[in-house]
């Protein structure tokens, strides 16, 4: 397959989305920088973690209008497969593409550890490769991702079946302690309406090799890389 | 506009003397004007100059067949990692700024520390810290510590470094004078090395990055005197503000640009900034240099000569690009939306000429200006306090009747508890290459093909297999306050036990030397006793300094800190299957001491300025462990030799709280994911007559806990007595408690209980 990650001018996970994207799985990925109008001929987009263009305002509050997204916002509109992880949750949220909000850690600073995922859905192509009943393992490295949005929001979403994931403590038990931010219902990902835009503030890109000591990460990259190939059969059916 | 005029009270305030301010007029052959008061007064402050210093520093080993670039020939230090990569690193202080304004004193030391690596050419791969405080009691420690933590992180985290590692200690001596020392680490290609040289005559200079403004005024010179409530409060305009963001596009751009190879040379403007910049890159040329301050670009309207030419304002690089090539410069500035302009070119009169609007406002010789800094050789006399440290005997300390609280109140003093309160703050895992993460002795990193900085064909290079690195830096303050000497040798053995610990054989050495007033001959025996033991040190581990920094005036009005040389140091680890880690693995698994229970020669049985004598016994006296440097390195080659045969499991350094501290922390510093440690028991008895708390809690130093499978107990033992190692198995890993006996005493805690006490030490604190 063929990816596009963002390069905004502080995206700083970009090369690690390209290494695992290349180097780990073997497919081919490249930069597109944030002034170019088009995308190219890809098959999936990852709008990766990093700091946009400094996010002294507000993440990703910036990063929405610059050239590139327009060109995400029609890949988008055309059922292409989007996944923002960290800072590019946040922009994806600003952009509109994905409801809700990502504010300060309730404890108000950054927080860099691992913390355990449960899938929510399990139908989307974010998640559909993850075995059953599957915890992950994956770090979180933000200091704003508190996900919020109004109850009727939330309540459409998971009516909806739309999160991705939730931060569970290690048995699996969603609780406030296995909250590292304070998100609204432990809500640590999700999708939007259409279910092919992403978004996610822990980073799989940094869980996906045994040498760093953690690979559940892959199982997102996997599931994405099964819904393309299914696609890409079903095109040529 | 008129300058002031010259006056003896001028002079004194930009802190020179009346015979430095002669020797200036030597140089000049007239009075200099104001301006180049003030640059004399920066590029002669011990901050620059090293003045009270180099003399000393002469004394490092600076040498080895891996190292590429050595100490003082540039920003920082460069050594071989084989395959034609290169390693650049540096620690740098940034002690008086942090006092003032902890957040940006700590952030703009940080953003210092990452343009001295780049501007050898090398892309930043991960950074350390080094960090002394008062006592967290002081509800203005904790502000202090909560500013610099956050202000470390905001420039870490968004400039997209893992900040890998650090060190953190608390005492009192530090009450009001804070240490912040940041290290940073970049990788290059051989031929990528750029150098800080105004090469060329007729080349272009170009100023690139933002605009310069009135803040961080003179920051060297204010870093170069004693700490007073006055000089802070007057000095807060001296302290600059961090933009990690722009410094991150102008890291990006830099690397571009050398890519292109058009660079003839490139020097960031770090202390006294564009001063610093311009004479430094020509001196090194031997050359000129010529610019027009009216083309800096100005962030604040009606800037004096003198403001331009000392503004700290941050993020800024002076580039000198071969002539012809102007254009490769706005092209990718432009790209990244960076501000830059032509201010000068490059003269083959040596001097150093500023104009303003054309006037020639400073005429100096380049290379006077930076070699001809005075240099003083300072009266030194043994401080009085170091006899009453050598009378200090055991006799008065009563041996511990409860040593199971003692373990645990030990697991919770803040310098030996769980520093995770402070790096979870930091983003230690961005740029996928964290294999240890901070917790262990040593973090390790793997260097891999994206870490490399573009070459002028567009891509990376030949192909390579990943290298791993591991670092530390430490220092154990206490000690070389009690002795200066063996307490700097015990800081380099420390720093290559950590290496060592993590499978690593040592590359290359940087120190930070944080002293108090040199003036004070007293003051000025630690500084010269210190730099003879980390030189000692240094020599011994084949560990050559590659660079590193002064920081003098390290005092308050109640007192001076206890000197502190901290020791970052680097090594290298051929293979991945190599790597170490702290704490035990297995159920069954059998420990064993390597090293003496107890160093039998020191009266003090080890302790002499412990951690177990000042926290319990409110003790900070007694000569120090002795450092015998080649039982360390016995020591370590022999455990680099175990793991290399695949038996070691963990290996955790003995330093702060002795055996008992050591072997709790292999039980319970395994921390899988959030809230949820990987505990593991275990039951040791630790043979020997000597009384109780020197055998649990004494800093015998050369020891080392490591763990193996049964079915290599014999050969470890066996090897390590071939290597000349005591070695004694001491107990088995397992269960849900740490159960020690020793002289007859048992303790037995629950590991969840230990856990507790050490990881929410500091997170209690700072409620």
């Amino acid at each position: 397959m063929n990816f596009a990650v963002l390069q905004f001018p502080a995206s700083n996970c970009d090369q690690d989305a390209i290494h695992v994207l290349k180097n780990v799985l073997g497919h081919s990925a490249r930069l597109v920088w944030h002034k170019d109008q088009s995308l190219g001929a890809v098959d999936g987009v990852i709008v990766p973690g990093g700091f946009s263009y400094g996010d002294y305002l507000r993440t990703g509050a910036i990063a929405r209008f610059s050239p590139i997204m327009q060109a995400v916002q029609q890949f988008a509109a055309n059922g292409g497969l989007v996944l923002g992880i960290c800072n590019g949750f946040q922009i994806l949220c600003e952009a509109g593409l994905l409801p809700g909000a990502l504010i300060r850690n309730r404890s108000l600073q950054f927080r860099c550890e691992n913390v355990f995922l449960k899938p929510g859905s399990s139908h989307t192509p974010f998640t559909r490769s993850i075995p059953e009943g599957a915890l992950l393992r994956i770090p979180i490295a933000h200091g704003e991702g508190c996900f919020y949005a109004d109850d009727a929001t939330l309540d459409q979403i998971e009516r909806e079946d739309r999160v991705l994931f939730r931060y569970v403590d290690a048995q699996g038990n969603r609780s406030e302690e296995s909250n590292p931010n304070g998100s609204v219902r432990n809500i640590a990902g999700i999708c939007n309406t259409a279910r092919n835009v992403g978004g996610m503030m822990p980073h799989p890109e940094r869980a996906s090799e045994p040498i760093l000591g953690m690979a559940d990460g892959r199982w997102i990259f996997e599931s994405i890389l099964a819904e393309l190939a299914e696609r890409q059969k079903s095109r040529a059916a | 506009m008129t300058e002031p005029a010259i006056t003896p009270e001028l002079i004194q305030k930009h802190g020179l003397t009346p015979d430095e301010f002669a020797r200036i007029e030597t140089i000049l052959g007239r009075r200099p004007n104001y301006t180049e008061l003030g640059i004399f007064s920066v590029m002669w402050s011990e901050h620059c100059s090293y003045k009270n210093t180099r003399p000393l520093l002469k004394g490092f080993p600076t040498k080895s067949e891996k190292i590429l670039v050595g100490a003082g020939e540039e920003n920082a230090g460069i050594i071989d990692i084989g395959d034609g990569l290169a390693i650049a690193f540096k620690i740098e202080s940034h002690n008086h700024p942090s006092a003032v304004e902890p957040f940006q004193g700590a952030a703009t030391g940080v953003g210092g520390i990452i343009r001295d690596i780049f501007t050898m050419g090398a892309r930043p791969i991960c950074a350390l810290n080094s960090l002394r405080f008062g006592e967290l009691t002081s509800p203005e420690v904790r502000r202090l510590f909560t500013g610099v933590v956050s202000g470390i992180a905001h420039y870490g985290n968004c400039f997209g470094i893992p900040t890998l590692a650090g060190e953190v200690y608390f005492d009192k001596s530090y009450e009001g004078n804070p240490l912040v020392n940041a290290f940073c680490l970049g990788v290059l290609r051989h031929e990528q090395i750029a150098r800080g040289a105004a090469k060329g005559i007729g080349n272009p200079v170009f100023y690139v990055g933002p605009a310069t403004g009135r803040d961080g005024l003179a920051g060297a010179a204010f870093a170069s005197q004693d700490l007073t409530e006055e000089s802070a409060e007057g000095q807060r305009g001296a302290v600059q503000v961090g933009d990690p963001f722009m410094e991150k596009l102008v890291m990006e751009a830099c690397l571009e640009l050398l890519a292109t190879g058009v660079v003839a040379g490139i020097q960031d403007m770090g202390a006294a900034g564009l001063t610093c910049s311009t004479c430094e890159t020509a001196a090194r040329a031997g050359t000129g240099i010529e610019i027009e301050l009216t083309k800096v670009p100005q962030r604040a309207p009606n800037m004096t000569s003198y403001e331009i030419m000392l503004s700290e304002s941050q993020e800024r690089m002076l580039i000198i690009v071969n002539k012809g090539h102007e254009a490769a410069v706005q092209k990718i500035f432009d790209k990244w939306d960076l501000p830059w302009a032509e201010i000068g070119f490059v003269t083959d009169t040596g001097r150093m000429i500023v104009r303003n609007h054309g006037e020639v406002v400073v005429d100096i010789p380049a290379k006077k200006l930076t070699d001809e800094a005075p240099l003083y050789t300072r009266d030194s006399r043994e401080p009085a306090y170091l006899a009453a440290v050598r009378g200090f005997t055991l006799a008065g300390v009563p041996v511990t009747k409860n040593p199971g609280a003692d373990l645990q109140a030990l697991l919770a003093w803040p310098s030996i508890a769980s520093k995770n309160w402070v790096y979870r703050q930091y983003d230690y895992m961005v740029r996928n290459g964290t294999v240890v993460c901070p917790g262990s002795d040593a973090a390790v990193l793997r260097i891999k093909q994206d870490a490399v900085p573009v070459l002028p064909d567009g891509t990376t290079g030949p192909a390579f297999e990943d290298k791993f690195i591991a670092l530390t830096v430490d220092c154990n303050a206490t000690y070389v306050y009690l002795d200066p000497y063996e307490g700097s040798k015990l800081a380099v053995a420390e720093a290559a036990r950590n290496l060592a610990c993590s499978g690593a054989v040592p590359l290359g050495t940087t120190d930070n030397l944080n002293f108090a007033n040199p003036h004070n001959p007293e003051l000025f025996y630690q500084l010269k006793r210190s730099v003879e033991g980390l030189a000692e040190g240094c020599r011994a581990f084949n560990a050559p300094v590659t660079g590193g920094n002064v920081s003098l005036y390290n005092q308050n009005p109640s007192g001076p800190i206890d000197p502190t040389p901290t020791v970052a140091m680097v090594g290298i680890i051929d293979d991945p299957k190599h790597i170490t880690t702290q704490w035990f693995k297995d159920e069954g698994d059998v420990v064993i001491l390597l090293g003496n229970i107890v160093d039998a020669a020191d009266p003090l049985l080890g302790l002499g300025g412990s951690a177990y004598l000042q926290s319990l016994h409110k003790l900070k006296t007694g000569t120090p462990p002795r450092c015998d440097l080649p039982t360390e390195v016995r020591l370590h080659e022999g455990l680099r030799g175990m793991i290399r045969q695949g038996w070691i499991k963990s290996a955790h350094d003995c330093s702060e709280g002795g055996l008992a501290v050591a072997i709790a922390e292999s039980c319970i510093s395994q921390q899988t994911g959030r809230s949820t440690p990987r505990l593991i028991g275990a039951e040791v008895e630790i043979p020997g007559d000597q009384r109780l708390d020197a055998l649990l809690f004494g800093e015998s130093q050369a020891r080392i806990v490591i763990s193996v499978n049964p079915s290599d107990v014999d050969g470890t033992l066996a090897f390590a007595r071939s290597a000349g190692i005591p070695a004694n198995r001491l107990g088995t890993v397992g269960g849900a408690r740490l159960t020690i006996r020793a002289a007859g005493t048992t303790l037995a805690t629950e590991t969840n209980v230990l856990h507790d006490a050490w990881w929410n030490a500091i997170a209690r604190a700072m409620e």
